[in-house]
């Protein structure tokens, strides 16, 4: 479910707005070099769009609508002649097909690929390996997104003005990095590609496991990083990356309606109900990561893409193929070394092999993972497969106890309630 | 009006309330219904602002700032603490009892056996803004 604006507005205009947003402030940014009060101007021009449109009826050219609107009010703030624009900007948009010819001249000059141009360079700034991830993620919302402060601040379960504010901190942020609106020179593209992928995958993760507050899965904010992907992608079609980025939200959101149960606890994997998954979306993550792992060198995405994929593709859990899950997260641990693939990785070694080599394994995570709820519930369910109840008991109680996720506690609680009954049994 | 209910727990086994890791599922499931559904009446009722639980005490740290110095971070778990708080709601309703029969609700969240937990609520007054003019007529006894 996309949250509302204002007013409500059908599918069809909120995604008009939504797909125009970036391409309007593109426009405006780059013709101006005023990144900070161009978006302003847009948030503002969508803002009164969505307030007239659903009564006046869609402009006969909403791109060059949203365009002048955002113009005026930019030229107001810029100006300091808020009333008198104002009241022309009023009378303006009572004539929608006006805006049409009142665009400038140099419109029809616009080509596309100008505008994918566009697009991407507001991409990549909205995504500044400068500012903090929370930061990016607001402002890539808002700016490419074309989403309301209110709409980002309700996902976000913060007040809008606090949303607001981190918005124009991230614009301050980027102004006083001396970032401009202008594409990167190509040695500089790689690395802030890596940053624009990073922070979408920021959006999905946090609205998949919702790292706060009672809710498990928060679906707005998975649809909209799978969006914002797809723009990605459809921006760098040659970007097997970007499209492994799009494969693992695709196939990882595809068990989204397993996921929850009745009492909002966390199903895991292996005892989801698979007919419950999004075969469409299993597919089309699967034709895209065949297509992307044929291309070029494998990154980080495609391989957990892959992963993903492998759990998708098994009809049943025993039938998941756990040594090629294994061979993978060897792959992705060689390539972006942490301890939460190692951790992984040591779960798949268990799944492949036997509980005692993952277990094995583990161990070696104890000094850095100690006191990481991750770290405890992995240990639990490979005690629990090992057979060492009295062991997972206390680790399923030590990862309840740390975890910040109310479905993962009560999942967690559950899973220890019913080891105890076996005990005692 | 708008009041905040704290819901206490106690860690230790002696306590009359059992900890929440020696229930049964059925028992921790009946828990968080119980717990769901009175969200889902607050909301309904149009009094519910907020309700949160808290993570673990394991994970809670105390900090305090010290003269001349980097501030004292101490850790849990205070196993000497006899309660600590589990979670809290922010109702907005008519007067204090009304505050005081979602407390008394609250507190008879389902524990082991199906048997109401009775827990301690505590039920405080969110401080507001200026007093209106007749409640700063009545304060001045007139």
């Amino acid at each position: 479910m996309t949250p509302h604006r204002p007013d409500r507005l059908d599918v069809e205009t909120e995604d008009l707005l939504r797909t125009l947003a970036p391409q309007v402030l593109g426009v405006l940014a780059r013709r101006t070099g005023d990144f900070d009060t161009a978006e302003d101007a847009v948030q503002e021009a969508l803002l009164a769009a969505a307030r007239q449109w659903p009564g006046d009826g869609l402009p006969d050219n909403p791109r060059g609508w949203l365009l002048q609107v955002a113009s005026w009010r930019m030229a107001d703030q810029v100006r300091g002649e808020q009333a008198r624009r104002s009241r022309e900007v009023r009378a303006a948009v009572r004539e929608p097909a006006g805006s049409a010819s009142a665009a400038p001249a140099d419109e029809s000059a616009e080509t596309a690929a100008g505008e994918r141009d566009d697009t991407l360079t507001l991409l990549l700034l909205c995504c500044h390996p400068a500012l903090t991830p929370a930061s990016a993620v607001a402002l890539t919302l808002r700016s490419v997104g074309g989403l309301t402060t209110a709409e980002i601040a309700r996902a976000f379960l913060v007040p809008e003005t606090t949303m607001g504010r981190r918005i124009s901190r991230a614009k301050e942020r980027i102004a006083a990095t001396g970032a401009r609106f202008a594409p990167p020179t190509e040695a500089e593209l790689p690395g802030r590609l890596d940053s624009v992928r990073r922070v979408l995958y920021l959006v999905f993760t946090e609205g998949y496991a919702a790292s706060g507050g009672p809710s498990l899965r928060r679906v707005e904010l998975a649809e909209e990083a799978i969006r914002l992907a797809r723009l990605l992608l459809a921006l760098r079609p040659a970007d097997a990356e970007a499209a492994g980025l799009l494969a693992l939200m695709l196939l990882t959101e595809a068990r989204g309606p397993a996921r929850t149960g009745p009492a909002g606890e966390l199903v895991p994997l292996d005892e989801q109900d698979r007919s419950r998954w999004d075969t469409a979306r299993i597919a089309e993550g699967t034709g895209l990561l065949t297509a992307a792992m044929r291309r070029g060198p494998v990154g980080p995405y495609q391989l957990q893409a892959a992963i993903a994929a492998l759990h998708d593709e098994a009809p049943t859990a025993e039938a998941t193929d756990w040594p090629q899950i294994l061979a993978l997260y060897t792959v992705l641990d060689q390539l972006t070394p942490s301890p939460l693939v190692t951790l992984n990785r040591a779960v798949a070694l268990a799944m492949a092999t036997t509980p005692a080599a993952g277990l094995a394994l583990l161990e070696t995570l104890a000094p850095t993972l100690t006191g990481h709820h991750h770290f405890h519930a992995a240990r639990a369910h490979l005690r629990e497969r090992a057979g060492d109840l009295p062991g997972a008991l206390t680790d399923y109680r030590a990862a309840a106890a740390r975890t910040a996720s109310t479905p993962e506690r009560n999942y967690l609680l559950l899973r220890q309630a019913r080891l105890n009954a076996a005990a005692d049994g | 009006m708008k009041y905040m209910l704290l819901m206490q727990f106690s860690g230790r086994q002696s306590d009359e309330i059992p900890p929440i890791g020696t229930w049964s599922a059925e028992e921790f499931r009946a828990h968080i219904d119980f717990m769901t559904e009175t969200n889902r009446k607050l909301i309904a009722d149009g009094e519910f602002v907020e309700a949160q639980g808290l993570a673990g005490r394991e994970t809670a740290r105390i900090v305090r700032a010290s003269a001349g110095g980097p501030p004292l971070i101490t850790e849990g778990p205070f196993a000497e603490t006899k309660e600590f708080l589990a979670g809290y709601w922010i109702v907005d309703c008519e007067d204090e009892d009304r505050a005081l029969a979602i407390a008394a609700h609250v507190s008879t969240a389902p524990g082991p056996g199906g048997r109401p937990l009775n827990m301690p609520i505590e039920v405080r007054q969110v401080m507001s803004g200026p007093p209106t003019e007749a409640e700063r007529e009545a304060a001045a006894g007139r």
